[in-house]
């Protein structure tokens, strides 16, 4: 055991971490919206939207994460007409094809987190808001939204922590984040043991912190 | 399309190779994992406090770290542990061990850790009069466990072991990053030959679509043929 390897390591595993809670945080924001929007698609009537959310979560639970990544930073940039646009500012930056990545793959989990909670509130809890004379859209934030979110929150929790193990694999479009430097230092000292450890240890952590806010939330909100 | 071509000129056979692989890893991985599942399950359900604090540090730490790190461990530690334990024996020639090997186990441990919970979690939720049913009757303690416990085990672990599956499935392709020939590095070497990452990366994520959709379809059979009687 080298233990200056591993004291002298922690510091800068440790500013890597906060690149990690960064790519985690941005994309979770992101995702939930695209989440939410995916959602309410799925709870249309129409076949035909409710066919595209369902094939947009298909695709994106179907294949890795891995693959999505090197689509959108390796393949997006081929397209010669993408190149002029504004959008290549975002695309030719790992960091930006990263999120967009992550967003989108969160996006596709939450989507179905989201919708097996509008699915699971009683048809009388509507009923009761529609016998009160509220509109449908005040049912639909004020009702539906909060009982949704509150019901998905334990689901979510984990969508969460799988996440921020998803956000490793920015280390493979040359972004430095707590995995990227960990490998950076493996391969420059060869003592993987040493360094597994403190990452890791960080990465427990943080899942220990998210899974104990969650828990906190969970009690908070719940119904009784 | 002649990209795709088999032979020579296109790269058909080898990502069709390359599917195998990815099927063979996961296959292998899997197995792997269930052996863990074997170990830790019991001492999970153990009533004994040391044990339990092993198999829960195992699911623990495994399920908190990213896939990718552990791949990097056991890619950048493998050697230097089996050369270890060779030097013990009084081998000291410099031994490599296969990307196969360590990235089935990497992912095999990764996909033990959530096998392990599925199989608790199954144990959990049979009657206790089931076991005690099987106690009564005399049975011996082998076929209580094979006869009676286990099938209804695997009934109620088997839809959720099908996630397991699609999870261990998707994460072998993180086991690219050590050279390991599977569709994910294929495509990659492919992209690079052909300047063409877009077709590739897109067309493994086809493959990928595909395994899953056909793995799901299998394992939905194999649901009804153990839930038959119910």
């Amino acid at each position: 055991m080298d233990f200056e390897l591993m004291i002298n390591s922690f510091p800068k595993l440790l500013s890597a971490a906060v690149i990690t809670l960064k790519l985690l945080s941005v994309s979770l924001v992101i995702g939930l919206f695209i989440g939410l929007f995916f959602a309410i698609l799925r709870l249309n009537k129409n076949i035909f939207i409710n066919k595209f959310a369902y094939g947009y979560s298909y695709i994106f639970r179907g294949t890795p994460l891995l693959v999505q990544i090197f689509i959108i930073y390796f393949g997006l940039g081929q397209i010669e007409y993408l190149r002029s646009t504004v959008l290549w500012v975002i695309l030719k930056e790992p960091y930006w094809c990263a999120i967009i990545a992550f967003a989108l793959n969160t996006g596709a989990y939450t989507s179905e987190i989201l919708r097996s909670a509008f699915q699971t509130i009683k048809p009388g809890i509507i009923e009761a808001g529609q016998s009160l004379g509220i509109s449908s859209k005040i049912i639909f934030y004020k009702i539906q939204i909060p009982i949704a979110i509150r019901q998905s929150l334990p689901a979510y929790g984990n969508e969460i922590i799988l996440m921020m193990k998803g956000t490793s694999l920015a280390s493979t479009v040359t972004i430095m984040d707590l995995t990227g430097v960990a490998k950076y230092i493996i391969s420059t000292t060869f003592k993987p043991i040493e360094v597994f450890i403190v990452a890791g240890g960080i990465y427990l952590f943080m899942t220990f912190i998210i899974h104990n806010v969650i828990k906190f939330l969970e009690k908070k909100y719940s119904f009784n | 399309m002649e990209l795709l071509a088999f032979g020579d000129t296109g790269w058909g056979d080898e990502l069709f190779y390359a599917t195998l692989m990815t099927i063979a890893v996961s296959i292998t991985a899997m197995i792997i994992g269930f052996s863990f599942a074997a170990i830790f399950t019991p001492l999970k359900l153990s009533k004994n406090k040391l044990l339990n604090l092993i198999a829960n540090s195992y699911t623990t730490v495994i399920r908190g770290v990213p896939e990718l790190l552990v791949i990097y461990l056991f890619f950048f530690g493998g050697t230097g542990a089996v050369m270890f334990v060779a030097s013990i024996f009084g081998y000291n020639e410099y031994i490599e061990i296969n990307a196969f090997i360590t990235g089935a186990f990497a992912i095999g441990i990764i996909s033990g850790a959530y096998s392990t919970e599925v199989f608790r979690g199954a144990v959990m939720s049979i009657d206790k009069g089931q076991f005690e049913a099987a106690k009564v009757l005399g049975l011996s303690k082998f076929v209580q466990f094979y006869k009676i416990i286990l099938p209804q085990v695997l009934r109620l672990a088997i839809p959720n072991l099908s996630n397991v599956w699609q999870i261990t499935l998707k994460d072998t392709s993180l086991i690219s990053v050590t050279g390991l020939v599977e569709i994910m590095r294929q495509s990659y070497i492919a992209a690079g030959s052909t300047r063409d990452p877009l077709f590739f990366y897109s067309f493994a994520a086809v493959l990928y679509l595909l395994l899953t959709f056909v793995s799901m379809k299998l394992i939905n059979r194999l649901e009804v043929k153990y839930s038959r009687g119910y």
